[in-house]
């Protein structure tokens, strides 16, 4: 390039051209900029104090914490709540499994068979959250309630015995963990069956597939990625979850988010919290790990 | 599910000793209300490679469907080595298809892909090997049987998918474009390729094309297809040098057309008066049936017509035109003229280049000359469907 510039004016071509490069190479990091602010101080420095905190010894009466490296602290938190963990595991891994079992009919109709109405489907099945997750939650205490329409209903035609109760059980959280976050499960099912070549289904049937095995051998083996992804979408986020144990459940059975929210708003234990928070991070971790692990991780970026 | 293993032992033991042929029976299929395939009439003998050649949207690749099962005739029947197979699905039919876009399955590697259909009528695990192997060593990919189909190259995933339907040994492969996505080169050393794999297999290819030069390179038998109906049909040679309508002779290659009408016809002669005041023989075997119709046009191809300068006198048995050259272009194995005639008609000439020292210039005077056995005679295209195509394009 440099001996194309004419000898008389050395300068001004190149430094124009230098000018124009730099703009390009600067220009993705100030497009960047705005998220990457915004991760940074509302994620990135939010999860430093978080984990740090839980190395840290507080004072319950003041508040005042002071980093003392306390290490124990994450085996002490295990012991004490470990039952929690493993009803959040419990309830979690219940209300996923529902789930995907409702959602995969659903977003199979809906891929194949639901025409040009596909969107309107869909919105359909966006609609609940147009209504606060608290409100929503609120809204399933009434029909779960003892002298709620449901039961109401169902004991008056002697189908349920007068003494039945749901609200206050582990069946009740579990329903509400369903019902909130299948959406999440659908959705990722959904893509993953829409992006399915038809032409491949046909080549299937070509070759001596039944419709059952067609959907066996083809369409089931090209989904599982988007099942796991809606497994990861929606395991994770109720495996936290406390509002509807709070809503829906009793004092028993009680979930690690409660657990985490206690620690903070009631006992104060500041330190106990933040180490149960990653814990928890921790695992969730691990889940996206095994999935990169079993599929790759360029069908994480496909669905998420 | 109990009859699918007996179907594919069947399968091989009968592609090999019946008399395998296709047939169409009066098949119409209509999408609402429009025609896709209209009265189909059509029969394709075993061991043959048949092309069903047309423009898009001209019913080919439906009609192919229907074979293949995925679609439904709306009236109709279809035999299949004398079964009727009409309302059979795709997968109790002994047919299999090479897709436009080959359709691999993208979550099995290339073994999986070829033994596909062979699991699924339940042939013997030992038997699968073999002939999974010996169909990959036939479309010259033995050394690929691991790869994922996603990583292979628009070339290999054509053989893969020629192979995944050949080692089901169909009593008829459907073919659906499927060289559409490869770039020219390797198009024409796929078409070497396939037409030695059809001899060497001897199953019958039901090949569905756009491509008339595909079409006639590969094919023993030709039907061009427009609007759901059949054109014309035959051997290439006898497709394009006798073509039947209109429609065939401008699809099928370059053709110049005449507009006139016939003036006497005997046994071996007809004689067509064009339309600017000259007068075409052409043997009347070359004539279609014209139902009464006296308006017809003459055709000759480019290639079979000799262009010398000045006036020349007219061998016998030949026709001869006038005319003053328009444009004279040089393409390399020849020279292309384009030739406006005294008759009011510009007509296209391709002269080979085989050394001729003079070649005729543009504004030039010269007479064209052509044997009467190539020439012939098409029923012309009603005027409105000549219109609404040009639309169309």
């Amino acid at each position: 390039m440099e001996q194309l510039v004419p000898a008389d004016h050395p300068g001004g071509v190149v430094v124009r051209r230098r000018r124009h490069r730099f703009g390009r190479a600067v220009a993705p990091y100030l497009l960047s900029l705005p998220a990457g602010l915004w991760l940074l101080l509302l994620f990135l420095v939010p999860l430093a104090v978080m984990l740090s905190l839980s190395l840290k010894t507080c004072n319950p009466a003041t508040g005042a914490c002071t980093m003392t490296w306390h290490w124990a602290e994450f085996p002490n938190e295990i012991s004490l709540y470990h039952q929690e963990f493993i009803t959040s595991l419990l309830f979690a891994g219940g209300a996923t499994l529902a789930d995907l079992v409702i959602s995969f009919p659903i977003a199979y109709w809906i891929a194949f068979h639901g025409r040009h109405r596909k969107n309107f489907f869909l919105l359909m099945l966006l609609v609940p959250f147009f209504v606060s997750f608290v409100i929503r939650t609120i809204v399933w205490e009434f029909v779960l309630s003892n002298n709620g329409v449901f039961l109401t209903t169902l004991k008056n035609l002697h189908v349920l015995p007068s003494g039945f109760h749901i609200l206050g059980t582990s069946w009740a959280v579990m329903a509400g963990l369903a019902y909130n976050y299948l959406p999440f499960t659908a959705l990722p099912i959904y893509v993953a069956i829409e992006r399915i070549d038809r032409r491949v289904l046909e080549a299937a049937y070509d070759l001596y597939a039944t419709r059952r095995q067609g959907f066996m051998r083809v369409i089931f083996p090209l989904t599982i990625p988007g099942i796991f992804a809606a497994f990861l979408l929606t395991f994770i986020p109720m495996f936290g979850d406390y509002v509807n144990q709070e809503i829906l459940g009793g004092t028993s059975n009680t979930m690690i988010g409660t657990v985490i929210q206690n620690q903070f708003l009631v006992n104060f234990d500041y330190a106990g919290g933040a180490s149960l928070s990653a814990i928890l991070l921790v695992i969730a971790l691990l889940g996206i790990f095994l999935y990169a692990r079993l599929l790759g991780t360029r069908t994480i970026e496909q669905y998420l | 599910m109990a009859n699918r293993s007996e179907k594919g032992a069947g399968r091989s033991r009968v592609a090999t000793l019946e008399s395998a042929d296709v047939e169409f029976v009066h098949v119409t299929k209509a999408f609402s209300d429009v025609k896709a395939v209209d009265d189909l009439n059509l029969r394709i003998n075993d061991g043959e490679f048949f092309s069903l050649l047309g423009p898009s949207g001209c019913g080919k690749t439906t009609s192919l469907r229907m074979l293949g099962g995925f679609e439904e005739p709306t009236m109709g029947t279809i035999l299949l080595g004398g079964q009727d197979v009409t309302n059979l699905p795709p997968y109790r039919r002994d047919v299999n298809t090479v897709f436009q876009s080959y359709a691999l399955f993208p979550h099995l590697n290339v073994f999986e892909n070829v033994a596909f259909g062979l699991r699924r009528s339940k042939v013997e695990k030992s038997e699968i090997r073999r002939r999974v192997g010996e169909m990959l060593e036939l479309v010259d990919l033995p050394h690929l049987e691991k790869r994922q189909s996603a990583q292979l190259s628009g070339g290999q995933q054509q053989r893969v998918a020629l192979a995944r339907a050949l080692v089901n040994q169909p009593k008829i492969l459907l073919l659906d474009e499927p060289m559409s996505a490869l770039d020219a080169k390797l198009r024409r050393q796929m078409q070497i390729e396939l037409k030695r794999i059809q001899g060497q297999v001897g199953i019958t290819f039901l090949y569905v094309t756009h491509d008339q030069e595909e079409a006639m390179t590969m094919s023993n038998r030709i039907a061009v297809m427009w609007r759901g109906r059949i054109e014309g049909m035959g051997t290439p040679k006898e497709v394009y040098d006798s073509p039947a309508t209109e429609f065939v002779a401008s699809f099928l290659g370059a053709s110049n057309l005449l507009a006139g009408s016939i003036d006497s016809s005997d046994a071996s002669r007809t004689v067509v008066a064009i339309a600017g005041g000259a007068r075409m023989v052409v043997p009347s075997e070359r004539v279609p049936d014209l139902g009464g119709a006296r308006e017809v046009k003459v055709g000759v191809r480019p290639e079979k017509i000799e262009i010398a300068a000045g006036a020349v006198e007219v061998p016998a048995n030949h026709n001869s035109l006038t005319g003053r050259v328009r444009v004279s272009s040089f393409t390399g194995v020849g020279n292309q003229y384009i030739v406006e005639t005294t008759v009011g008609v510009d007509v296209t000439v391709y002269a080979q280049n085989i050394g001729q020292q003079s070649a005729p210039r543009s504004g030039e005077e010269v007479t064209l000359t052509w044997p009467v056995e190539h020439t012939f005679v098409v029923k012309p295209m009603p005027q409105a469907v000549v219109l609404e195509e040009t639309e169309g394009e």
